[in-house]
């Protein structure tokens, strides 16, 4: 890529730059993410594509590459892609090619993992991310291809020997190649996160970097602000957030001591190790492999057309931008509600069931405010909370008609939270109705002025302050479910204030 | 009575059902001839228990009037078919001991429609050679010798086991794969009949692959007939194989009509290459003028890419090879030689399981492909390759049937082209062009060279028309009346 092509993403804003002893940095960062197809079948075989599973229990003749066997390709992860790309706003190419990538490793028994190199079925896209100060950083997508994952060496099973497990081998894999746009660390994590929110939201990844559904190359390379680039390393294989982020910056140092030394970087791939906090040399471009890419003449090109493009796309959700934009203009919430509430699209849905028919922005206060506040410190997610969207709902109903206040609805969603159950039944059950006939109020005021006549005269002195001191008492006395503006009318009107 | 093992399989066929024999006596008779036979090492497994199984149980659906197509008949598999069960090796070190848990789909079909197995047979190493003098089971015998000599002659290859086999009587028809020739040379080679069909006719899966674009199944026999049933059978769409076609089979034998009037059959003139011997260019005349005098049109024509196949061709299989064969590592199954380490077991597995050629094809795809020499050669090749198809698709629209001679030369010696590859590779030069386009073509024993070895004549036609190559074939076969048979030198 020509230096040219490089668009400058930080429309000429300065700021973000990375300091070091002559100056200032620029980091510039493309990723190549792979995600794993959720699938039911792997990409060229009908075995299993779960995750788990005995060692090389989902394996079968052609994944196993036994002599004779050819793959097939399966139809669903085409489409799968397919989806993916049209929710990256990309260009679907009708035809692609499968290509051969040559190289030896145990746990790649065809010798060659199918990929596509020449002629990917996705071309250009793009993703929206959005950056905490409020900007936008648009991260221009290359391409996105199908491929095959390989096997899993296990290297401590025996003393002298590595163990090969080959569920994986052959589960379709999507790999989606940024262009340079990212600028930071930070903002490969957000990019990351939104492309896993896009993937998830159109149900073609589970997102689940821990069980290796998605993973990231980090190309990394520095220059000085305006600049023409530099020379990139690229990092292999990092399959968590903070990785990402820890060696990103720790790469960006590197790159940044040895120029300002006076040294060159050499361009090569490197690993990133988690104990140690550091990235080393894999190998340079020298050792780099020759893949010998040639088109698979065991599969046809992939060909489909517009029509079928078509169908998928009548099939697409929401997405979080055009949900993030709708939540703004039609709750009024504020960019920064909505995206968190468009983050996951259960969130979403969720949020936007508490909010039919009610106060939007309300809603949107207990979801964020509450419901996450109390899952975050309970470990929980929004499938595994015991309080459904339904009764969180019935619960601000509660609190809109006045039957419970503030407070209270914060005790019984309390309850919600630990036990479940439904508000309504747990305000009768445990009397926690607010009271809001005034007579019982006036009644309950009346009973704590008459004991505490000297308080009254300091009030009636015009030491106004002591009304809370009422208002504290009088709650005390009805154990809290006196309505508090009804409480503190009376009151006022019964010092006639 | 004659001995069985001279009826043809229409014949046979026709016996078994009207209980003339049984299958249990053909597949005996058969079993005998085979350890009669040995010296010529057609096979590199023989399977006679389950031959007399298959046979029995033969005989069962022969009573029952359940019988398919192929009942009761005996066969040869090329081994380079995987079968369930049975040593499968490719004619290859590196395949020791390698026992499929599946059956190729075209063995299958075999089987489904009746078929008994004999055995499997001898072939050039992963079907790379044109003599099978590459198998590490050793070379296979011609079955026939130069008139007044016993000099040791190559049958063909790679099918060069199936093709001696049938020649020799050792099995009634066999499986043949094609990937340069490797059907219709050694049919040349034997006096028989040999079929490369389209280019997707037949399911590759199964199949130990060679050069995967190229590569086809097709039937070995005795003559034209016996090539159209087992076509028959051993054809049709496998969801298996993503480069099968979903077509229907059509019924070849029926394609048998001997009519070949106003049949425009084409002779195109860069076929007449240098040195090529004197008989052979008689023999193509001799054949056209039989077409003729059969109602059938000649005319000139030209396929100008011709030169270019065979050099397209050595770049084209040796790529596909390079990498279809890297999964011979020594990991899973076949051979393993132990080194310190990982590279070096690849490195001792792969060097003691693979032979010279396979090697030197291996090399050659792996240099091509290289980084800085792909688009020079394997992109050139494959330019290359749609020359030649488009000459063929040109000269279909003029032409019916394309007619050349099978091979160059006749059976050569044993050891006679070891030190020349490259005269070893232009033995293909009139088969290769047929499979970088994809199209059909047969070879048809139509006469003796000089000093009595057989000459076959090659039928080459367009893209699913067998119908039209086999019955053209047959009126050569009618005309050329090739009765002669290999002395047997080797029962003695």
């Amino acid at each position: 890529m020509s230096v040219q092509e490089i668009y400058d993403a930080r429309h000429g804003e300065k700021g973000g730059y990375l300091t070091g002893a002559t100056g200032e940095w620029e980091l510039i960062i493309g990723m190549e993410v792979h995600a794993q197809i959720s699938s039911k079948a792997k990409l060229f075989s009908g075995s299993p594509a779960d995750f788990g599973g005995e060692p090389n229990e989902h394996v079968s003749l052609v994944d196993a590459a036994m002599p004779g066997m050819l793959p097939v390709i399966n139809e669903f992860c085409v489409a799968q892609a397919v989806r993916t790309g049209l929710g990256l706003n990309a260009q679907i190419n009708l035809r692609s090619v499968f290509d051969r990538k040559n190289y030896f490793y145990p746990d790649l028994p065809q010798g060659y993992q199918i990929s596509q190199f020449t002629y990917p079925v996705v071309g250009r896209g793009e993703v929206r991310v959005d950056l905490p100060d409020g900007g936008v950083r648009v991260v221009r997508i290359e391409r996105l291809h199908l491929e095959q994952d390989a096997g899993k060496s296990l290297h401590d099973q025996h003393p002298s020997m590595s163990y090969v497990d080959l569920n994986r081998s052959g589960v379709a894999l999507m790999e989606i190649v940024s262009q340079p746009d990212i600028r930071s660390a930070e903002e490969a994590t957000l990019y990351l996160e939104k492309l896993r929110t896009i993937l998830r939201y159109l149900g073609t990844c589970d997102g689940n970097m821990q069980e290796g559904s998605m993973r990231a190359d980090i190309n990394v390379s520095v220059r000085k602000p305006g600049r023409p680039l530099g020379t990139r390393c690229e990092i292999k294989n990092i399959n968590s957030m903070r990785f990402i982020r820890q060696a990103i910056e720790y790469e960006a140092r590197r790159q940044i001591e040895i120029l300002e030394e006076g040294g060159s970087i050499h361009q090569e791939t490197r690993l990133y190790d988690q104990v140690k906090g550091e990235t080393r040399s894999m190998r340079s471009k020298e050792e780099s492999h020759d893949y010998r890419y040639f088109p698979d003449p065991d599969l046809l090109p992939l060909e489909f057309t517009q029509a079928w493009v078509d169908d998928i796309a009548k099939g697409l959700p929401e997405l979080p931008d055009a949900k993030k934009a709708r939540f703004m203009s039609a709750y009024g919430l504020s960019a920064y509600d909505a995206s968190i509430l468009v983050a996951d699209r259960e969130t979403a849905e969720y949020f936007e069931q508490v909010a039919k028919g009610r106060d939007a922005k309300m809603a949107a206060n207990w979801v964020i405010t509450n419901l996450y506040g109390a899952l975050n410190e309970a470990g929980l997610t929004i499938q595994t909370s015991l309080v459904s969207a339904a009764a969180l709902g019935r619960l601000l109903d509660l609190l809109a008609d006045q039957t419970l206040s503030g407070r209270l609805a914060k005790d019984v969603f309390e309850i919600m939270f630990s036990s479940g159950g439904d508000p309504e039944a747990i305000v009768l059950e445990r009397g926690l109705k607010q009271v809001t006939d005034t007579g019982a109020i006036d009644a309950a005021i009346d009973a704590v002025m008459a004991a505490n006549p000297d308080k009254v005269a300091e009030v009636k002195g015009g030491k106004d302050r002591l009304l809370g001191w009422f208002v504290g008492q009088v709650m005390k006395s009805t154990g809290g479910k006196a309505n508090p503006q009804m409480l503190n009318d009376a009151l006022r009107q019964k010092f006639g204030l | 009575m004659t001995d069985m093992t001279d009826l043809s399989l229409a014949e046979a066929r026709d016996g078994l059902r009207a209980r003339r024999f049984s299958a249990l006596e053909l597949t005996d008779a058969y079993l005998a001839a085979m350890t009669a036979g040995q010296p010529l090492n057609c096979f590199i497994t023989e399977t006679p228990d389950r031959a007399r199984d298959m046979a029995r149980a033969s005989d069962t659906r022969l009573a029952a009037g359940t019988a398919g197509p192929l009942e009761g008949i005996p066969l040869g598999v090329k081994d380079l078919f995987c079968t369930k069960d049975v040593l499968s090796t490719a004619a290859s070190h590196i395949l020791d001991g390698f026992i499929p848990a599946y059956e190729s789909t075209v063995t299958a079909n075999l089987w489904n429609a009746g078929a008994v197995m004999l055995g499997k047979l001898n072939l050039d190493e992963f079907a790379m050679g044109s003599s099978n003098e590459t198998s590490y089971y050793g070379p296979v015998l011609n079955p026939w010798r130069r008139t007044g000599d016993t000099a040791k002659l190559v049958p063909g290859g790679s099918s060069g086991g199936s093709s001696a086999a049938i020649a020799a009587g050792l099995c009634l028809a066999a499986t043949g794969t094609d990937t340069g020739g490797s059907i219709r040379q050694p049919a040349a080679f034997t006096g028989i009949v040999g079929l490369k069909p389209t280019y997707g006719r037949c399911s590759r899966w199964g199949i130990v692959a060679f050069a995967s674009s190229l590569d086809q199944a097709g039937p070995m026999a005795r003559n034209v007939r016996d090539t159209a049933i087992l076509l028959a059978v051993m054809a049709g769409h496998d969801p298996k194989d993503s480069t099968s076609v979903d077509r229907a089979v059509p019924d070849y034998e029926a394609a048998l009509t001997g009519n070949i009037k106003g049949l425009r059959v084409g002779i195109p003139a860069e076929y007449r290459v240098d040195g090529m011997p004197q008989g052979i260019e008689a023999m193509w005349r001799q054949g056209a003028r039989w077409l003729q005098d059969a109602g059938a049109e000649i005319i000139e024509i030209s396929l100008p890419h011709t030169r270019y196949a065979l050099p397209a061709y050595y770049i084209v299989a040796p790529a596909e090879a390079s990498s279809n064969l890297a999964r011979y590592d020594g990991m899973r199954y076949g051979l393993r030689v132990t080194g310190k380490d990982l590279t070096e077991t690849y490195e001792r597995s792969r060097g003691a399981g693979f032979g010279a050629e396979v090697k030197r094809r291996i090399l050659i795809g792996t240099y091509v492909l290289s980084a800085g020499y792909y688009d020079a050669y394997y992109l050139r090749a494959q330019r290359v390759r749609t020359l030649i198809a488009n000459d063929f698709k040109a000269a279909f629209e003029i032409v019916d049937v394309i007619l050349t001679p099978s091979t160059p030369t006749p059976a050569f010696a044993l050891g006679e082209r070891n030190d020349d590859p490259i005269g070893m590779f232009l033995n293909d030069v009139f088969t290769v062009p047929a499979n970088l386009a994809g199209i059909p073509g047969i070879s048809v024993p139509a006469g003796l060279s000089e000093d009595g070895l057989p000459l076959g004549l090659q039928l080459l036609g367009k893209a699913f028309d067998e119908e039209t190559v086999l019955r053209t074939a047959g009126v050569l076969e009618g005309a050329a009346a090739f009765t002669a048979r290999p002395a047997q030198w080797w029962r003695t």
